[in-house]
């Protein structure tokens, strides 16, 4: 009996379900007639909007609003329109997950662009996987995402052909922050702290990896939690040691206060941290205490880029209230790749998108390998495992209250 | 081991915050038998108050000029919520059944919460709190911050006014006699609701204080702030015996330093590498709760439970 009222049930969520995914597509076509042949496509944007980290989600937020606005106002697709759907995910991965979803859900999405965090692109990628919905992230650096839990032992791997992204990883990160302490700053100690995190764990452990084939030394490491506030002890144990510096494998939230207590401890020794650490907020969570800190980012600076100043001119006319930051160029180009797969399959199919959203969704996470073009932050293409091709890193150093680029290079292995 | 004066400053500053806070737990606790989960959030409250004392004063003004300021408008700010709290919320409840309130009190803890969050500008992130210039002290043996020197004062200050104003004053021996027996004390002609007011003023005033410490300390306030802090503080009210003043201080100092020594030495000791460590601290702290409960189960200076019975 149970089976049979199971039975029952599923048949009419199915059937209910089928219904209601009909009706979506027939409103689609209806839509497309009203407006004189003009079709909205939307982009779904998944970001940190609110929380500690919405700096950086908000210069994502505006970014893609910014690409989305130059792709309607020079009608990049012609016959489509261009809309942007934002949720926020508050840099938590079960929301984050929940976004998923809903972007799914939604039938007029076409892309996503998101998330920030690592551990929040882990737990949407198979929903977007699932159903066929190409993803890019602007910023994700853990490198699981895209070449499988065992990427390290070489056995690369990729496990979701909708994933894309336009930052390069922690893979080549961490090694790359290694090479410059070790070799341009001469630094032979390192004390490692992670907050074990898939984002500060992963980094911290290619940094450390690297560090020690160098023939660096690893004089302590500990692991923090990120919600923490208060690392006096931990302070006073790596002010004591031997280390030329702190490599802190964490975010900015987490990272700021860590930093500025070891220095109140009597640590005179730099912070060096990844892309996560690379925030204005940063430095102005601990203004005095920042000075001489490093972080080093995925691709380089914005402002020595040629490709990017008309980026940060449209950006500034935008009227936006708050910046960029890290990863504005990146959720453009993001945004920007989303729009040219679109594109692609509008030009394949005469002019318009397949009328089915599913084989649309599908042909355009297939249009995405091919995707090329001369974007903000240099030429955006991706790879076998759909990581950019864009493989530039730079090291930033705290003088004077802000972040100078010191040196910006693509990773060499030794 | 070279470091251990500067680990027990870590550790007995952390403490001396715990207990700050804890004393807000253990005085409602011990008149109407509440555990005010909404403490943590009254807490950050105290803390937002002195940041938009700070930030009231024109830019540049001296921190020490600026403190009394701050103190004060924390202070006022916690007092605030605290007694609204117990007026509109758990007033209303009393005399019901004993989870109301509870629940009541979570609810509460989110609401403060999402207010500040949602009101107080620029507040979704972390605000930086400010910090006091110059260096350490430097006694020799151990340095101070002069973050931490602000907690080393304010606590024992506030926990001798504390002691003497319950042991001396007539409203304090007030507050003794409901913490005893609320119905005689009632009989005797106190205003018990007048003594409730007092307990919850009295522990947001001291929980406002803690915020400003914790604000020197890791150099912001932000919304969540009072949620760990607060469990942490609970905790510590909890180890030292629930319904004792001086029990939430011994608790504080107790939880605070087992932190900092879990942190700083269980790595070392042959065997426990994997377990020690800024991540494992809480799991020693706590470690350390169950052994004591199971020893004394009414916490280090407890009373006797069967008063409570």
């Amino acid at each position: 009996m149970r089976h049979r009222s199971l039975l029952i049930l599923t048949t009419t969520v199915t059937v209910g379900a089928l219904t209601l995914s009909a009706c979506g597509s027939r409103d689609d076509k209806g839509g497309s007639g009203d407006s004189g042949g003009k079709t909205t496509v939307t982009i779904g944007l998944d970001a940190p909007l609110t929380g500690d980290l919405s700096a950086l989600g908000q210069g994502i937020k505006n970014s893609t609003d910014l690409a989305v606005k130059t792709a309607n106002k020079n009608n990049e697709v012609k016959g489509v329109t261009f809309k942007l759907e934002t949720l926020d995910d508050q840099g938590q991965a079960g929301t984050g997950q929940q976004n998923a979803t809903k972007l799914v859900g939604n039938e007029e999405v076409a892309g996503v662009v998101g998330p920030l965090n690592s551990h929040v692109g882990q737990s949407m990628q198979k929903v977007f996987g699932n159903a066929d919905l190409v993803q890019v992230s602007p910023a994700n650096t853990a490198p699981q995402l895209s070449q499988g839990p065992d990427w390290q032992k070489g056995d690369k791997k990729r496990l979701f052909d909708t994933y894309f992204r336009t930052a390069t990883t922690d893979a080549v990160q961490g090694p790359y922050a290694a090479q410059y302490l070790f070799n341009k700053k001469k630094f032979k100690n390192a004390y490692i702290i992670d907050d074990k995190k898939t984002y500060g764990a992963g980094l911290a452990g290619t940094f450390q990896d690297e560090f020690k084939k160098l023939g660096g030394k690893i004089v302590g490491s500990d692991h923090i939690n990120p919600e923490d506030r208060d690392f006096s002890a931990v302070a006073t144990k790596v002010a004591k040691s031997k280390a030329d510096f702190v490599y802190i494998g964490s975010e900015y939230p987490t990272g700021a206060p860590l930093s500025a207590q070891i220095k109140k401890a009597g640590g005179n020794i730099p912070a060096v941290g990844g892309d996560a650490l690379y925030s204005a907020e940063y430095i102005k969570l601990h203004k005095k205490k920042s000075e001489g800190d490093m972080a080093t980012s995925v691709g380089a600076p914005l402002e020595t880029l040629d490709t990017a100043k008309t980026f940060m001119k449209n950006y500034k006319a935008g009227g936006y209230k708050l910046p960029y930051e890290a990863y504005g160029g990146y959720a453009y180009d993001s945004a920007w790749a989303v729009i040219q797969a679109v594109k692609a399959v509008v030009e394949k199919n005469d002019g318009k998108l397949p009328d089915d959203m599913d084989d649309a969704r599908k042909q355009i996470t297939d249009a995405m390998k091919d995707v090329k073009f001369s974007g903000v932050t240099g030429d955006v293409a991706f790879d076998e495992y759909g990581d950019t091709t864009n493989k530039q890193l730079s090291v930033y150093e705290v003088k004077g209250g802000k972040h100078v680029p010191v040196q910006t290079g693509t990773f060499q292995e030794n | 081991m070279q470091d251990l004066p500067d680990q027990l400053a870590n550790g007995l500053a952390l403490g001396a915050l715990y207990g700050l806070i804890a004393i807000g737990y253990t005085m409602v606790y011990g008149i109407v038998q509440l555990i005010n989960f909404a403490h943590g959030e009254i807490f950050m409250i105290g803390g937002f108050g002195a940041l938009t004392a700070y930030l009231w004063l024109p830019e540049g003004t001296g921190l020490v000029v600026a403190l009394p300021l701050m103190i004060l408008l924390g202070v006022v700010c916690a007092t605030l919520v605290g007694v609204g709290a117990e007026r509109f919320a758990y007033r209303p409840l009393r005399g019901g059944p004993r989870l109301s309130p509870l629940i009541t009190a979570i609810g509460l803890s989110l609401a403060l919460q999402q207010a500040v969050w949602s009101f107080y500008p620029d507040a979704k992130k972390a605000r930086p709190f400010p910090q006091f210039s110059g260096g350490d002290f430097d006694l020799g043996f151990v340095s101070l911050s002069r973050e931490d020197l602000f907690i080393f004062v304010a606590a024992p200050v506030c926990m001798i006014a504390l002691g003497v104003f319950v042991a001396k004053t007539r409203t304090g021996r007030a507050m003794q006699a409901t913490s005893q027996d609320p119905d005689t004390a009632k009989l005797m002609g106190i205003n018990t609701d007048r003594i409730i007011v007092m307990a919850f003023a009295i522990g947001a005033a001291f929980a406002a204080i803690a915020a400003i410490a914790q604000g020197f300390k890791t150099g912001e306030v932000s919304f969540r702030m009072g949620f760990i802090a607060g469990l942490k503080a609970f905790t510590a009210a909890v180890l030292g015996g629930i319904g004792n003043i001086y029990g939430a201080m011994v608790g504080g100092l107790v939880l605070g330093v087992a932190e900092a020594m879990a942190t700083a030495y269980i790595g070392d000791i042959p065997g426990l590498e994997q377990f020690g460590g800024g991540s494992w601290k809480d799991v020693w702290a706590f470690v350390l709760l169950i052994l004591v409960l199971l020893i004394r189960p009414q916490g280090i200076l407890g009373e006797r439970l069967a008063d409570r019975a």
